[in-house]
């Protein structure tokens, strides 16, 4: 509490002065680019920074956690006003976060949380994932009415927590439609190569013309599913709706060529709230909650989704 | 002593029998499964998916048990596949045509695989450190190529190596029969298949015998860097992009499970490609199984490992001598079939 209130008065203190001198500099220790969303993250960060005139400091961590507490110590030796945190694991953050809150330097995290002290910390900016699959799950019921549906699903890898929680999520949005049922569900990976695979033998197990519907962890699947689809001699999007999430350009093509139905977005602009948390903290010791989340938007065949893909596919996905 | 094709049968007998058996597994958990229809221009069922999607470890495991043979390993073939992709992908998106992305990936495969012989024939490195190197720089060379993102292209003579068909039948499992059935061609119609088990039997004393076993040994890893190549190629093209995270991922542990299962030893000498393929036709079996029972995918793992050992304890050189003495004790003794299993190296063909 007295840390807290230390940081609020040091807040306050130096508020006149951030204002009086406009830009800030913060740093961002980024996980690394294992993928193209982490990509987009990147860029689309940077994007925000440089639309509100503040001096980004970026560094990679290449999927080291050493190499993020060497960034964040770096950062506080020089003196940044503030620190965007996207740790590539939840464990082991307790040091350098009390050296940063020592420092009075308020530090954000960036699309996954830490297991710390929640006081060690300004707020989290991440995604719902239970959430998004059920966004997903509405979705679908909504789009079948109330005609009977068997449901196809293709998992994230086994066991890990956007898996877990979309596959959550899906359940608890179609709970109450009795014609609804997940006949199939199987681990495709992540990966196109996989989703492409499993689909194939989904449409062999079940006969492609009784599967209504393929939901698919992520769009990347669904992309490869839907190469599947169109083998098998099927029209993906019409003999089988196709809904998945993370919304990346490519999907937004498929649903604009009407291969696809739906996909929520996860959005790649954590920065954006994480910058405006932090702007009103440093102006004016607006304390954020702990959590903000992100939209988890629905993307359909209603938007312009061609011109969303312009937009995306040099955002580095 | 029996002809040639009925020692090529009998070395590849039990290979057969455990196809057979994963197989039928199939057929349980799903009766068509050998239903094959027509659809769509193309040839449409299960077994064909077998084929088709074994066509990846099956191209890599022709290279790998050269490798194996010479008492090497490679552990970079994934890797290797994944630049390939790239590197195709990468020339088809910069205006060029499929043949030439084709070569490029080709040589970009002969690249790796001479920087792996080199590292093993000339430095003396031990192979399984060797190609770990590459193992593990292969993907970021990769996503150096890349930039990072999944490189998508629509160029149709690219599409059809991979996602294609010819007279109706996918085009990877052509490729992959084409080229298993050239290399066993080449290494048994000369010397060279001889030449290969002798250094993998003690490299000293084929050298000594005249063999040049260095300019061999680089040899070796060059093939197995080109059909790893091949690999790359057929996996991008099946979904139109190369994705350097994931292309060949664990595949290097597929392929050296398939030349194992095809009853190849990790200590080199004799080897037989053509059991190797029909081991990585067991392996896409067994996927096969785990796919179409629709059981959870906590289980896939548990079930593809309960599988493998059982077919490794049933190939292991204990259960095969005493399953041999069991028949020698029976009625109708086999004499001319020597105890095991120092007798199926002398026979492998």
């Amino acid at each position: 509490m007295k840390l807290k209130t230390t940081l609020l008065a040091g807040a306050i203190a130096f508020a006149p002065l951030t204002a009086f001198a406009a830009d800030l500099t913060i740093g961002f220790s980024q996980i690394g680019s294992e993928s193209g969303w982490r990509a987009a993250e990147t860029t689309v960060t940077k994007q925000e920074a440089e639309r509100r005139g503040i001096d980004l400091k970026f560094a990679d961590a290449q999927q080291k956690q050493e190499n993020q507490i060497k960034a964040i110590r770096s950062f506080i030796a020089q003196g940044v006003d503030a620190i965007l945190l996207a740790p590539v694991v939840a464990t082991g953050w307790d040091e350098v976060l009390e050296e940063a809150q020592d420092a009075e330097i308020p530090v954000v995290l960036l699309d996954r949380t830490v297991d710390a002290p929640d006081d060690l910390y300004l707020t989290a900016v991440t995604s719902d994932l239970v959430h998004e699959g059920k966004v997903a799950g509405e979705w679908l019921a909504g789009a079948v009415g109330d005609d009977k549906c068997r449901i196809v699903e293709l998992q994230g890898t086994t066991g890990s927590s956007p898996a877990i929680d979309r596959k959550t999520g899906f359940e608890q949005g179609i709970a109450g439609n009795d014609n609804l049922e997940i006949v199939r569900s199987q681990t495709g990976d992540f990966t196109r190569s996989q989703g492409k695979v499993v689909m194939e033998s989904f449409l062999k197990a079940e006969g492609g013309e009784n599967i209504c519907a393929l939901y698919a962890h992520n769009d990347d699947m669904a992309v490869g599913a839907i190469q599947a689809i169109k083998e098998a001699g099927l029209k993906p999007g019409e003999d089988i709706k196709i809904v998945a999430i993370d919304a990346v350009p490519d999907a937004h093509l498929a649903i604009a060529n009407g291969e696809m139905n739906a996909t929520i977005e996860l959005t790649p602009n954590m920065a954006g709230p994480a910058l405006d948390a932090l702007e009103a903290y440093l102006a004016n010791g607006t304390v954020p909650p702990k959590w903000i989340q992100t939209e988890s938007r629905l993307f359909t065949s209603a938007d312009d989704n061609q011109a969303i893909y312009e937009q995306k596919k040099d955002l580095g996905y | 002593m029996a002809g040639p094709k009925s020692s090529v049968l009998r070395r590849i007998m039990p290979q057969l029998v455990i196809l057979g058996a994963a197989l039928l597994l199939n057929v349980l958990v799903f009766p068509d499964f050998f239903h094959v229809d027509f659809r769509n221009g193309r040839l449409f069922g299960n077994v064909i998916d077998v084929l088709n999607r074994g066509a990846p470890v099956a191209l890599l495991c022709i290279g790998m048990t050269l490798v194996i043979a010479t008492r090497g390993i490679d552990l970079s073939v994934g890797a290797v596949m994944a630049i390939a992709g790239a590197t195709a992908a990468s020339v088809v998106t910069d205006g060029y045509g499929w043949g030439t992305a084709l070569l490029a990936a080709l040589a970009a495969g002969a690249l790796c695989g001479l920087w792996n012989g080199v590292l093993v024939a000339l430095l003396k490195i031990q192979p399984i450190v060797a190609t770990l190197v590459l193992m593990v720089a292969g993907r970021g060379i990769a996503q150096l190529i890349t930039e990072g993102k999944i490189l998508t292209f629509s160029n149709e003579g690219l599409i059809h190596l991979g996602a294609g068909t010819i007279l109706g039948v996918p085009t990877p499992i052509l490729i992959w029969m084409a080229l298993g059935a050239a290399v066993i061609w080449v290494v048994r119609r000369t010397a060279l298949g001889m030449l290969i088990e002798a250094i993998g039997i003690n490299e000293r004393s084929s050298r000594l015998a005249g063999i040049n076993s260095r300019v061999l040994l680089v040899c070796v890893y060059l093939v197995s860097g080109l059909c790893a190549a091949l690999a790359g190629v057929i996996v991008a093209a099946d979904i139109k992009g190369a994705d350097a995270n994931n292309a060949g991922l664990w595949l290097e542990l597929d392929a050296i499970l398939a030349v194992v299962i095809g009853g190849n030893s990790l200590l080199g000498g004799r080897f037989s490609i053509l059991a190797s393929l029909i081991g990585a036709l067991i392996i896409q079996s067994v996927n096969s199984v785990i796919l179409l029972s629709g059981m959870p995918p906590e289980f896939n793992l548990v079930i593809k490992a309960l599988l493998i050992l059982a077919i490794l304890v049933i190939q292991s050189p204990r259960i095969t001598y005493l399953m041999y003495m069991l028949r020698a004790s029976g009625p109708q003794p086999q004499p001319d079939r020597p105890p095991m299993p120092k007798a199926r190296k002398e026979e492998a063909r």
